[in-house]
């Protein structure tokens, strides 16, 4: 991968939603450049439109105008299905929630996304247990997400974005439901996906400590992507 | 194989509210089925009658006779292969609560006219031998414990007096859907005691039962057998055994039909609650669908998810109330039987219960499922937090 390629190009995005005949402008006018291997961390206030930008990048939600351009694809070309099958193999989803899968265990979990791609059961078993191993939590593959702590679960969630060896990983407030201790284990493995596995993370979070251990720190207010983020830490 | 588990697993997540709706099903397919079995039992005459057998009585009224004496003209007619004649005898045994249908009949024409009544040789010829004998179906036999040899006393409603009947034989039906509660004796020794008390009234019958060579002549030999006695002092009204059977069920249609519709209703409310139970699930997982479609799982996967369980909860009930409706079934028959002495459940019957299982299943799915593949992803994961 060329580091000085961006990884994600943003020109003149807009996006609104539109509450009755009201409508909300929620981002307005982002440009914005991402290098491959980059840690951004995406800060500001609540409402401030972090998530709506994450999605918008991750392909889960469409712009009104304005072009992005993530991994060399025109994303907002692309249909529903084509946007499925870019996301399942471009993109690693972190949610805050940790949004694992009640009724199936640590390794279906992780082997979910595993099921869309060719891979044969054993080859996937492999592809799950390595991703397992990276998280530290091969001896917890068994268990049900019911019977994992936030830590660990946030854990198995990681171990599902990198499974099938996305490109770039998206992750919404990943800290943000544990305590500092767990939430320090998961910046510390974010970290290590940059810098040994060479992927391009960009997180959205309120909490400092977080975006310390990014490269990069973004800030949105009212929808407009503030320029200059050195002014603001 | 995955996607399999996991509708399994997610159908057991509620363990209390599935195991509630499953119950709910069981006992909506159990209802539906007897009621079904119901209306077949209704209708089960007319099912057992032949195409080839025809019944002539008289025109005005079945409780007007017809005189002894057309046996042999409509013996001559073409097409007419047996004649068998008979009179409803409608004895009561001991109490009016034991009922079963009595017939006089012709004996040896009458049997050879329902083959489909199986009795033993020796049996049948004591039978036949017997003026005052009586064949009975297996099933009034046993509820009564006659053994053959035995007296039988009715009591006569429309031919007065007390009268005595010995056991001959024992039928049995040819397939389960022939009544096995019938009661049937020799007309000889009905018109004989007439003959002594109301002499009036003897050397008349209730009915002819005719067989013709093939059904498809059945119109025609019927035509014939009216016109023949047209214009006599007893005219005649012949129609096929099905036809006949169909014109005494068709004075208690309105009430077959009431509880189609009753069975019916019973489908459309257990599917309200179905699709109660599957809303509520889907709702509950709005955020995991959303997760789903995130990781790039399309909206047909999302759909087979809650389809599959659907289905899959209706089927578990539809299993467990079919195999619920044969033991009840047979319950209710028992206890119904002089009203229902065929009460069988029909293959069809078992076809509807699959049929309005896998109904309900879908129709339950529609709305959740077309909520979970609607709904924006972004939306659906906000809905998480
Ligand atoms: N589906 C929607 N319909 C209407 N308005 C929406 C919708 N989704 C988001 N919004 C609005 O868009 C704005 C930005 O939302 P967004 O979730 O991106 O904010 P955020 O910066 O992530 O906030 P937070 O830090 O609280 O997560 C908010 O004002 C929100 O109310
Ligand atoms: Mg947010």
């Amino acid at each position: 991968m060329q580091e000085n390629l961006p990884i994600v190009q943003i020109r003149n995005l807009f996006k609104s939603y539109s509450r009755g005949d009201q409508i909300i402008p929620v981002l307005q006018d982002i440009n914005l450049d991402i290098a491959g291997g980059e840690f951004l961390a995406l800060m500001g206030p609540s409402g401030s439109g972090k998530s709506t930008l994450l999605n918008l990048i991750a392909g889960i939600d469409k712009a009104d105008s304005g072009m992005i351009n993530v991994v060399g694809t025109d994303i907002a070309s692309l249909s529903e299905t084509e946007l499925a099958q870019w996301r399942a193999t471009n993109v690693g989803f972190i949610f805050q929630f940790y949004n694992l899968i009640p009724v199936l265990t640590a390794f279906e979990n992780v082997e979910l996304p595993l099921l869309l791609t060719g891979l044969s059961g054993k080859e996937r078993k492999s592809h799950v247990k390595t991703a397992l191993s990276i998280v530290n939590l091969t001896d917890r593959m068994d268990h049900y997400p019911g019977q994992l702590s936030g830590g660990q679960q946030q854990r198995v969630a990681i171990a599902r974005a990198v499974v099938t060896d996305p490109t770039i990983i998206v992750a919404d407030e990943p800290t943000g439901d544990l305590d500092r201790v767990s939430a320090e284990e998961i910046l510390e493995l974010m970290e290590r996906l940059v810098h040994e596995l060479g992927k391009t993370i960009i997180m959205v979070t309120h909490d400092p400590r977080a975006a310390k251990k990014a490269h990069l720190i973004k800030h949105l207010d009212k929808g407009v992507l503030n320029a200059d983020p050195q002014a603001h830490i | 194989m995955q996607i399999l588990k996991l509708i399994f697993k997610n159908a057991f997540r509620h363990k209390l509210r599935t195991f509630l709706t499953i119950s709910g099903i069981s006992i909506a397919i159990l209802a539906f089925g007897l009621l079904r079995t119901v209306v077949d039992s209704w209708y089960a005459g007319v099912k057992a009658s032949a195409a080839n057998r025809l019944v002539s009585r008289n025109a005005i009224s079945l409780v007007f006779p017809l005189p002894i004496s057309y046996k042999d003209k409509i013996r001559q007619i073409d097409g007419v292969t047996n004649v068998s004649y008979g009179n409803w005898f409608g004895g009561i045994y001991i109490d009016e609560k034991n009922f079963f249908a009595n017939f006089a009949v012709e004996p040896k024409s009458y049997l050879e006219l329902y083959p489909e009544y199986v009795l033993q040789p020796d049996q049948q010829a004591a039978f036949l031998r017997d003026r005052k004998g009586f064949v009975a179906g297996r099933k009034i036999a046993d509820k009564y414990n006659w053994k053959p040899g035995d007296t039988v006393i009715l009591k006569g409603t429309i031919f007065p007096g007390q009268w005595e009947f010995v056991l001959r034989a024992i039928y049995k039906g040819k397939t389960k859907s022939i009544d096995e509660t019938q009661f049937i004796f020799h007309w000889e020794y009905l018109n004989e005691t007439l003959k002594k008390t109301v002499a009036r009234r003897a050397d008349q019958v209730g009915f002819y039962m005719i067989g013709v060579k093939s059904p498809n002549i059945a119109p025609e030999v019927s035509r014939a057998i009216d016109k023949t006695f047209r214009n006599s002092l007893a005219e005649t009204l012949t129609e096929t055994e099905k036809a006949f059977q169909m014109s005494f069920i068709s004075m208690s249609e309105a009430i077959v039909v009431a509880i189609q519709l009753v069975s019916f209703v019973v489908i459309i409310i257990i599917m309200a609650v179905m699709a109660n139970t599957m809303a509520m699930s889907a709702r509950e997982r709005i955020g995991e669908y959303a997760v789903f479609k995130t990781l790039g799982f399309g909206g047909a996967y999302v759909a087979a998810l809650i389809f599959g369980e659907s289905l899959f909860i209706s089927s578990v009930g539809c299993v467990i109330g079919t195999i619920l409706t044969f033991p009840a079934a047979k319950a209710f028959g028992a206890m119904m039987s002089q009203f229902f002495p065929i009460f069988n459940v029909s293959v069809n019957t078992v076809y509807l219960d699959v049929a309005a299982s896998v109904i309900v299943g879908v129709i339950a799915a529609i709305i959740p499922t077309y909520r979970a593949a609607s709904i924006r992803i972004a939306d659906g994961l906000r809905r998480i937090g």
